[in-house]
């Protein structure tokens, strides 16, 4: 498959792929200086680009089909992983994937929404879109978490919670209600880690917990920037401007009390050095860990109520 | 005959014809009938004719459901700041204002505390009038502060919900306040406290995916909608039509998400009733 180049990256990936050549035909000739200087200039314009990186260009990197994703970083950062199936009630639903495994020797429960890279396995997936027995699903491990005393880790990527008729008869706003209510006085940490889209109560439904961290390219808001187009402006159009207005990127939220904390990414966006991104995030995770096994349950839900209690702005 | 023919009737029928004087007549967008204001009001904002629910406001709720004088409000003066500097087609703040002056309200939501029938409560409202009912900062930390006093002084919490979802304008902010007032409810929960959760048309979105649908009892208006996604973007979504009926009330009661639904002049007697039933 081809890789997908966005508009942005393609100067990039032109001089790259020049360097690339030069480098065939430098057997025979001596042309190291140009190669070096063209790297130079390579290193030069990435950072313009990706220091400059409009907030809609951000929401592009986040969609990446190459990025990350739940099962890859389960894979990367877990020992002895096991997926459990099922909301024991109606199904089991693909676009959130959840079980047991060991982080550094410790059992946690991670759980997210599950994306697919091609048309087959975003079938498969509802293109990471979940039904109400996903948000069950989640909810059930996270009360098995709590019985065995373990951690819970999300980790979220979703376009949103999917909009279909049976999601509706099933109580797709119920599951998803529900889930924020048992989070948020789960008696065990939980860190929510946003690694690509957030949208909206689809991300949300398992977003409530003591620590919410979120890489540096993924985006978190209200609505996609399409859908605040089209209903603020009546129009598809406006997405770059939607994008601006929401102020959705790690920044913006850090900056308004939404999420705590920021995880690098590699140059270029986390598709451009997954194994990177997993390493990162199992430091990241390792460390924040350690400081809330300290607290004990009542003093946890109090500071994880009082947390989103804060969130907000409003004068009287 | 023509080759086409009309299929729905009501666009130009008889109702249309009659002359009106300005203000004092409405027509109703169930059957169409035309009614006096004043009869509608004495209706309860409900057509005399086919039972259409009419939207209205807190300040119509409150004299519905509390004994006459009992109401106290809490947070008047609360109002939203424009953080984000949102601008759409008009800046936030200047949509906020001029809100206000349209509908004499500071935002979405009302709170306070009353009586009814007695019994003390603490209520919240909304008003869809305010930027379709959205939930900003202002509504999450006026419904918190309100579910706070029911816990503290262990009184029953009613909240009456008319929304299109989360507001736009305050993007995550708004988004939090699901969370906010989510775990706000599982505090009071915890603490024993009853909550019934009055749904009213339109209650979809942000609001039905938080405190509408945490009710420990949910009473629903009839033929209120009700949904999380609304039914244009399901049917764009899906490609097909949709099901009769699909997201009223009567439908969520047959799905199993809504307890009773009850017309609006038995509302203030049916929460009587259950409150009576559970804390006699």
């Amino acid at each position: 498959m081809a890789k997908l180049v966005l508009e942005f990256e393609r100067p990039i990936i032109e001089l790259e792929k020049k360097i690339e050549e030069m480098r065939k035909y430098s057997d025979n000739l001596d042309i190291s200086h140009e190669i070096t200087t063209l790297e130079k200039k390579v290193d030069q314009l990435k950072k313009n680009i990706y220091s400059n990186l409009t907030r809609w260009q951000k929401v592009q990197l986040a969609r990446h089909p190459d990025r990350p994703y739940t099962l890859d970083y389960i894979e990367g950062m877990l020992e002895d992983f096991i997926e459990l199936h099922g909301d024991r009630f109606h199904g089991d639903d693909k676009a959130i994937v959840g079980g047991f495994g060991k982080l550094n020797g410790e059992t946690v429960m991670v759980i997210g929404h599950q994306k697919g890279r091609d048309t087959k396995s975003n079938l498969y997936r509802n293109f990471g879109m979940p039904n109400p027995e996903g948000y069950r699903k989640a909810l059930r491990l996270m009360h098995l978490a709590a019985k065995f005393n373990k951690p819970v880790v999300t980790l979220l990527d979703t376009p949103g919670a999917y909009p279909g008729i049976e999601a509706e008869e099933r109580g797709q706003a119920e599951a998803i209600a529900r889930n924020l209510f048992e989070m948020s006085h789960l008696p065990v940490p939980i860190i929510v880690v946003i690694i690509g889209e957030g949208a909206s109560g689809g991300a949300l439904g398992i977003g409530v917990g003591d620590r919410i961290l979120m890489f540096e390219n993924a985006w978190y808001s209200v609505i996609a920037p399409e859908s605040c187009s089209s209903i603020l402006w009546r129009s598809w159009e406006y997405k770059e401007q939607a994008a601006e207005a929401l102020k959705l990127t790690a920044e913006d939220l850090l900056s308004l009390g939404v999420i705590d904390r920021i995880i690098p990414e590699p140059v270029g966006g986390a598709h451009k050095g997954p194994k990177q991104c997993i390493e990162m995030l199992k430091s990241t995770l390792t460390e924040e860990l350690k400081k809330l096994k300290k607290l004990k349950p009542e003093k946890l839900i109090s500071q994880r109520v009082e947390k989103f209690g804060k969130m907000g702005a409003w004068k009287e | 005959m023509a080759w086409f023919r009309r299929s729905k009737e009501g666009i130009t029928g008889e109702a249309q014809k009659k002359d009106m004087p300005d203000g004092q007549w409405t027509k109703c967008p169930g059957c169409g009938e035309i009614i006096h204001k004043k009869q509608l009001e004495q209706n309860l904002f409900c057509c005399p004719k086919c039972n259409t629910h009419f939207r209205i406001g807190s300040k119509e709720y409150f004299a519905i459901l509390l004994d006459e004088g009992s109401f106290k409000e809490m947070d008047k003066k609360m109002r939203s700041v424009d953080v984000l500097n949102f601008v759409d087609t008009k800046p936030y703040d200047k949509r906020l204002t001029d809100t206000m002056k349209k509908t004499s309200l500071m935002d979405a939501v009302r709170t306070g505390t009353g009586e009814i029938e007695k019994i003390p409560v603490a209520m919240a409202c909304m008003d869809f009038a305010f930027i379709g009912g959205s939930m900003g900062s202002v509504v999450g930390e006026k419904l918190s502060r309100v579910i706070d006093k029911a816990r503290e002084e262990e009184i029953p919490l009613i909240i009456i919900s008319s929304s299109g979802g989360a507001r736009m304008m305050e993007s995550a902010l708004s988004l939090m306040q699901l969370a906010k007032t989510s775990a706000k409810l599982a505090q009071l929960s915890d603490a024993g406290v009853p909550y019934i959760s009055v749904l009213t048309d339109p209650t979809t979105g942000g609001v039905t995916a938080s405190f509408a649908m945490l009710g420990d009892i949910h009473i629903a208006e009839p033929g209120a909608l009700i949904g999380f996604a609304g039914p244009r973007v399901i049917k764009q979504a899906v490609g097909k039509d949709l099901p009769p009926g699909f997201q009223r009330s009567e439908f969520l009661m047959e799905k199993g998400f809504v307890d009773v639904v009850t017309p609006r002049k038995d509302l203030r007697a049916t929460i009587a009733k259950m409150l009576r039933l559970i804390e006699g």
